[in-house]
């Protein structure tokens, strides 16, 4: 039982981690009208400007 | 229904969805749930821009951007456009995304069929005849 409540902790603890960490991360999803979306990282050079905008309209 | 009850029950539904404003194809404010013009003038420029701003970068190759969604720390937009009209939205931080654009969409559907349906026609009055006549 305690091994496998550790073996829980060392897996889902870093997953649990990152996606705290990409919730928390900018970024900026694109929809197209045939159904395709594209997200952009907010290190992605073409989210900058459309985060900058984003960030104006708030 | 008209643009501004169509947004005041999207307001009403969405619960993560703080404010939104209508515009049309050239870029006029339709209905709006923000009190103040200039709150409502930053939230339909920035939002159309951002559409725009994606529009002349990604679309390309036959497809337009229907959709945006900009996530930052403080809060999203939101910006949806179908046809002649466009709508702009603020939520909260992390908000569900898949249900806000759901709304939006169906917040956009339902004012566009209100504009498409011709009102209905005022029956000319009916000229009285005299009694006996």
């Amino acid at each position: 039982m305690r091994r496998a409540l550790g073996l829980l902790v060392l897996v889902g603890g870093p997953l649990y981690l990152r996606r705290r960490r990409d919730a928390r991360r900018e970024r900026v999803h694109l929809h197209f009208d045939d159904g395709s979306t594209v997200t952009l990282a907010d290190d992605a050079p073409e989210a900058a400007r459309l985060l900058a905008l984003a960030r104006r309209a708030l | 229904m008209d643009a501004a009850s169509a947004l005041a029950d999207l307001t009403e539904i969405s619960s993560q969805l703080e404010e939104a404003v209508l515009v049309d194809g050239e870029g006029a404010v339709v209905a709006s749930t923000i009190a103040d013009d200039s709150g409502t003038q930053r939230l339909a420029g920035g939002g159309l821009a951002m559409l725009e701003a994606a529009e002349a970068r990604f679309g390309t190759g036959g497809r337009a951007v229907t959709q945006i969604e900009a996530s930052l720390s403080e809060g999203s937009i939101f910006a949806a456009r179908d046809g002649n009209l466009a709508i702009v939205a603020r939520t909260s931080a992390a908000p569900a995304s898949g249900l806000v654009l759901y709304d939006l969409r169906s917040c956009l559907r339902t004012v566009a069929e209100a504009r498409e349906k011709p009102k209905p026609r005022r029956r000319a009055a009916r000229k009285s005849e005299p009694a006996g006549a």
